[in-house]
Parts: structure tokens; sequence; C-alpha cells
């Protein structure tokens, strides 16, 4: 069977994707080893609350792979309520940045204040921007999956979700645990 | 595509996604109490080792790149190798404090909220 134009048309953004990502989080090495004083800067992000968005996102993860399940059994409502349940892990996940950065923002670590800082806030922003955008995409592919429409998007927006995931994998360790 | 064929799409057990999900969640407990030990090998071993296995799992598993055809992996792959020929063209460079006609200046500044 030949892939859809659709799943085709997906992991071709993905692809994209890689490298825009690839590229930051290269760059982040790159200078991570070369100064060793990011060792500190790094030491004032708050590993438990990474933790949790981590849990959160492969939580989100799972009911997105649900979702696609119950959509190759052509149960649509199902689908559409584990996509929901999604979307509230993406919202969950963003109120915990929110909460990190206002936190971070009241200490005077901003964007502008180090080098570490400014690549934390890209990165992380980045990746939160991906988790809005996949948050809107999923509510709209919930509605027409309700109705038992389009289901194969159900799979699409789900490949999308987990490689917003698997970003997060990579940048929580960067970003939260190398101290 | 018609929701009956998509409907006979190949099918996957319930039970493993939350297997695989239980497995990710119980290496993410790894990769945090790893490093509290505080032995630098320790710490990039359980930091990263263990997010390449997570991330091949959810690529495996969730991603269904393994069920998926053949050529989807090596596009992947093949973006994959530029960003290390990225990383190899550009980080000798990056990691050297001055050249024919150039010096690096930049000094990293001083956390302003001290250590927490």
């Amino acid at each position: 069977m030949e892939v859809p134009t659709g799943r085709l048309a997906m992991w071709w953004v993905l692809a994209s994707e890689t490298v825009v990502f690839g590229g930051l989080l290269g760059s982040y090495v790159m200078m991570r080893l070369r100064h060793g004083a990011w060792a500190d800067q790094a030491a004032n992000t708050n590993t438990w609350a990474g933790a949790f968005n981590t849990l959160v996102l492969l939580t989100s993860s799972l009911s997105a792979v649900l979702a696609h399940q119950a959509a190759e059994r052509a149960d649509g409502p199902k689908a559409a309520r584990l996509l929901r349940y999604t979307i509230l892990g993406g919202g969950v996940f963003l109120m915990v940045k929110a909460f990190e950065w206002t936190h971070e923002i009241k200490e005077g670590l901003t964007i502008t204040s180090s080098l570490f800082w400014s690549f934390y806030y890209t990165a992380a922003g980045l990746h939160a921007a991906h988790v809005v955008a996949g948050m809107v995409i999923m509510f709209i592919v919930s509605l027409t999956a309700a109705r038992n429409e389009e289901l194969h998007r159900v799979e699409n927006v789900g490949i999308y979700w987990h490689f917003v995931d698997v970003v997060w994998i990579f940048l929580f360790p960067l970003l939260y645990i190398a101290k | 595509m018609t929701q009956r064929a998509y409907a006979d799409a190949p099918h996957h057990d319930e039970t493993s996604y939350v297997a695989i999900w239980g497995a990710l969640c119980a290496l993410l407990g790894v990769s945090v109490l790893g490093p509290m030990v505080g032995v630098r090998f320790l710490t990039l071993i359980t930091a990263f080792g263990i997010a390449i296995v997570k991330a091949y799992l959810v690529c495996r598993y969730f991603m269904h790149l393994n069920v998926e055809k053949k050529w989807v992996a090596y596009i992947l792959g093949f973006m994959l190798a530029l960003m290390l020929v990225f990383f190899g063209g550009v980080a000798p460079d990056v990691s050297r404090p001055e050249g024919l006609r150039w010096q690096k200046t930049y000094v990293e500044p001083a956390t302003p909220g001290g250590e927490r």
C-alpha cells in the first residue's frame, strides 16, 4: 500500500522541522561545550517542572496514539475525545511553562541575560509555538472526527504531536539536567 | 481514503501502547534521578543516552516508523545526517578562541539570581 498523500506531506513537514530543531539544538551543544559557565546558568532551571512537563507530553502522546487507534477502528467520537485529552495535556504543558518563565523573568533571567538564556527562551519558545499549533490543528481535526469524517487526519496530527514530544525529550536533558 | 479502507489499516494492541508509555515514564524517572548521584559520566548516560532510547520508542511505536515505508525513515535519517554535517563543519571553529584575523571576546555574564 502506498503512503497516503496527507501522511506523506506530514513526513516532509517533519523532515524540515528536523533540520530546524536539529540546527538549533546542534548550535546549543556547540556553545555548551565551549562555555563551561553555562552549567551555572542551567542550575537556575527548574528540573522538577521540566520533568513534570516531560511526563505530561509523554501522556499526551499516549492519548494521541490511542486516538489514532480509535480512528483505525472507525470510532470517530472516541478518537475526538482522546484528541481533546491530548489538547488538555498541551494546555497543562503551557501552563507549567508560563509558571516557570514568570518565575525566571522575575529573577532577572531574561532572553537578553546571557547566551544560555537566549538559547533557553528561543528553543523552549519555538517548541511551545509548535505545541500551540498542534493544539489548534488537533481541535479542528477533533471536530470532524467526532462526526466520523476524515479519520485519517487523526493519524497525521498524531504523528506531528509525537514529533513535538521527541523534540522535548531532547530539550529536557539539555536545558534542565546538564548542569 | 474511505473510512472503511482506513479502518482496514493494520491495528496495534492497546495494551502495548500503555506498556510503552509505562516504559517511557520509568526511563524518565531514571533520567531525573541518575544525575543526582553526581557522577558526570553517569549523568551523560542517564540524561542523553536515555533520551535517545525514549525518542526511539516514541518514533518506533507511537509514530509507527516500524511499519511505515522504509524510505520515510531514510528521509528523516538523511535530515539527521545533514545536522551532523553542520555540527562537524562548524563546531571546530566555534570551539577555537581565536583565528587568523579574529578573536572571541564574548564572556558569559554571571547569573543574576545566583544558583537556586
